[in-house]
């Protein structure tokens, strides 16, 4: 028996991606993407570039050639450079914040969904923050602390969190209903143990879709926060940071706005792709419609 | 419904204070004392106590949070620090560009965005429905200051239609307000308008399926009857929602549309306000916004027993 599953399993895995590929072939648009953009931000010291903060006046402003691939910038950087690092800058945010964002949402969503008392008072607060739009709530935040990864990350995860909360608790309340949650609590299954082993199980598969939408809004906040002098230090080589510094010669010189751009769009896009493909293969009646 | 309004705005009222507290703990743990910025460089120790004692910086939390409260309620969002106007002035001098753009992109997103889901909702699978679809995941997909400069590039810098930057109030006439208007409107409403036209067509999709339409359809009625006197009206309330909840993105928008144009608006004087820490500004701007985005999402909750007589609260 063992040795009939161990030989179905590889026919049936490549079936499935073959089967993946075919029905959503935007979903492997996506994925190839994504993989392409880590392994770019992996391999940034292999591709060809050079120090993206190295400094050199007489170099600058250069248009594209086949010395300066993406041209130099106002300070003689190299963009090519600066744009191959500033993908770790934007995946580092974009997955921390989905990570921490969905870990925190989930945290508090299952206990509020859970603990009646404790609902009335944390989704009140959770209302309040949803009351404030994400963009402004993570510049008032910004505003208070210094420009650096890190508060960026915190800043942009304290946004995400009350929506997370929220769809989890959603998920939590109809969950707390079924008979088998009930079956468990009448069995005595201890609090932890219904929360953990009947009820969080259930909720992973919204909350793997909404972490990938999470994770591309907090790329473009990311660039938003950057590009208006409120997110990572100006030296950085983030996509935001570098529109921010092109922008006075865009007119004149628009690789140095395009380039970065063009590479934050399309990494959005293929995190939106891995999404839609995770939401259609999660909720195919939903699917059909979106 | 009287009830529910009641309750509802008693709820808006919470949510409002919690805001303010939020806004106000801002100033509360803002690094620097605001009464040393006040006096200046050349100030002695006895200056910045004597504005300390004036301003009520040394009373306790709550009596501060107390006392700014109130001048909030009077109008009062308190003082610039850096051109030390009151903050309510500045923004009254910009609010008119920021509802001009606002206004335009709404009107410009709404007239496409639920056409275009309505018809890509009737004619499902086809090029017009593939094409919506493939817009809107680029529309989520492109952020709008990067489409902003791409629109720049092509419509401005290269065909020299419209206008690079700037703005132009209504006194200056109408077809330089329309023209230095129509692009920033259309990058600021393409997110939103990508949202509305996929929730659109997933709303009309759903309603499509029921047996009423297909009764209409069997009685004779005409395409666009069905379409937009059964189906649409039915499929308004989650139109309507994501319309309430999607000007979040409008207002985030703004604030890097503004800047990628030159328009002097709210947005404009919020990045201003970043770059020189002046706190205030920034306090006052999300009290405002935040309000701004409650009080809609209130009135579309409202309107849902327009758009179904069948809703009671």
């Amino acid at each position: 028996m063992a040795l009939a599953a161990a030989e179905i399993a590889p026919v049936v895995q490549r079936h499935w991606l073959g089967e993946t590929a075919r029905r959503h072939p935007t979903v492997m648009i996506g994925v190839m993407l994504l993989l392409a953009m880590a392994a770019m931000a992996l391999l940034a010291p292999y591709l060809g570039t050079v120090d993206p903060l190295a400094v050199a006046p007489v170099k600058r402003l250069r248009p594209p050639s086949e010395f300066y691939w993406f041209g130099t910038d106002s300070y003689g950087r190299d963009i090519y450079s600066r744009t191959l690092y500033g993908a770790r800058v934007s995946l580092t945010v974009g997955l921390s914040v989905a990570m921490f964002g969905t870990a925190l949402g989930l945290a508090i969503g299952l206990v509020t969904g859970f603990v009646r008392r404790l609902d009335l008072v944390v989704m009140r607060v959770m209302d309040a923050l949803m009351s404030v739009p994400p963009v402004l709530l993570a510049i008032a935040l910004m505003a208070l602390t210094k420009a650096s990864l890190g508060n960026v990350v915190l800043a942009i995860t304290i946004t995400e969190v009350p929506r997370v909360a929220r769809l989890v608790r959603s998920v939590v309340l109809s969950l707390r209903e079924q008979p088998f949650v009930e079956a468990a609590v009448a069995a005595g299954t201890g609090f932890w143990r219904t929360l953990l082993r009947h009820i969080l199980p259930n909720t992973i598969a919204p909350l793997l879709v909404q972490a990938t939408y999470i994770c591309a809004a907090a790329m473009i906040t990311e660039a938003v926060l950057s590009f208006i002098g409120a997110g990572t230090s100006p030296e950085i080589p983030s996509w935001g940071n570098m529109m921010a510094e092109g922008r006075s010669y865009f007119q004149i010189k628009p690789y140095l706005v395009l380039f970065p751009g063009a590479f934050l769009s399309l990494t959005v896009l293929a995190v939106n792709l891995v999404g839609d493909g995770l939401r259609d293969a999660l909720d195919p009646r939903l699917a059909r419609r979106l | 419904m009287l009830a529910y309004v009641v309750r509802r705005l008693v709820a808006t009222v919470f949510v409002m204070a919690f805001v303010a507290f939020f806004v106000f703990s801002l100033l509360y743990l803002t690094p620097g004392d605001p009464a040393a910025t006040i006096a200046g460089d050349l100030a002695t120790a006895d200056d910045i106590a004597r504005i300390h004692r004036q301003l009520g910086l040394d009373d306790p939390f709550l009596v501060r949070f107390g006392h700014w409260a109130w001048g909030v309620l009077q109008g009062d969002l308190g003082t610039s620090i850096f051109t030390n106007l009151p903050v309510t002035t500045l923004i009254g001098q910009r609010v008119g560009p920021t509802v001009s753009l606002t206004i335009m992109a709404l009107i410009i997103t709404l007239g496409f965005a639920i056409p275009l889901g309505v018809i890509a909702a009737s004619k499902v699978g086809s090029w017009i429905d593939r094409l919506v679809m493939v817009v809107a995941v680029l529309g989520f997909s492109v952020p709008s200051f990067v489409l902003a400069y791409f629109a720049i590039l092509c419509f401005s810098v290269w065909l020299d239609w419209l206008p690079v930057q700037g703005y132009a109030s209504l006194s200056e006439g109408f077809a330089p307000f329309i023209e230095h208007l129509i692009l920033p409107s259309i990058v600021l409403g393409l997110i939103y308008g990508a949202l509305i036209a996929r929730i659109t067509r997933a709303a009309m999709l759903e309603v499509l399926s029921q047996d009423y339409i297909r009764t209409a359809q069997a009685k004779g009625l005409t395409e666009g009857k069905v379409l937009v006197g059964h189906a649409l009206r039915n499929a308004a309330i989650p139109i309507v929602t994501v319309i309430g909840s999607g000007i979040a993105l409008l207002i985030g928008g703004v604030i890097v549309t503004e800047t990628v144009f030159a328009i002097p608006g709210i947005g404009r004087l919020t990045v201003d306000a970043i770059l020189r820490r002046d706190y205030p500004i920034i306090q006052g701007v999300t009290l405002i916004l935040s309000a701004v985005y409650v009080v809609i999402n209130l009135l579309v909750d409202m309107s849902y027993t327009f758009f179904d007589p069948r809703v009671r609260f």
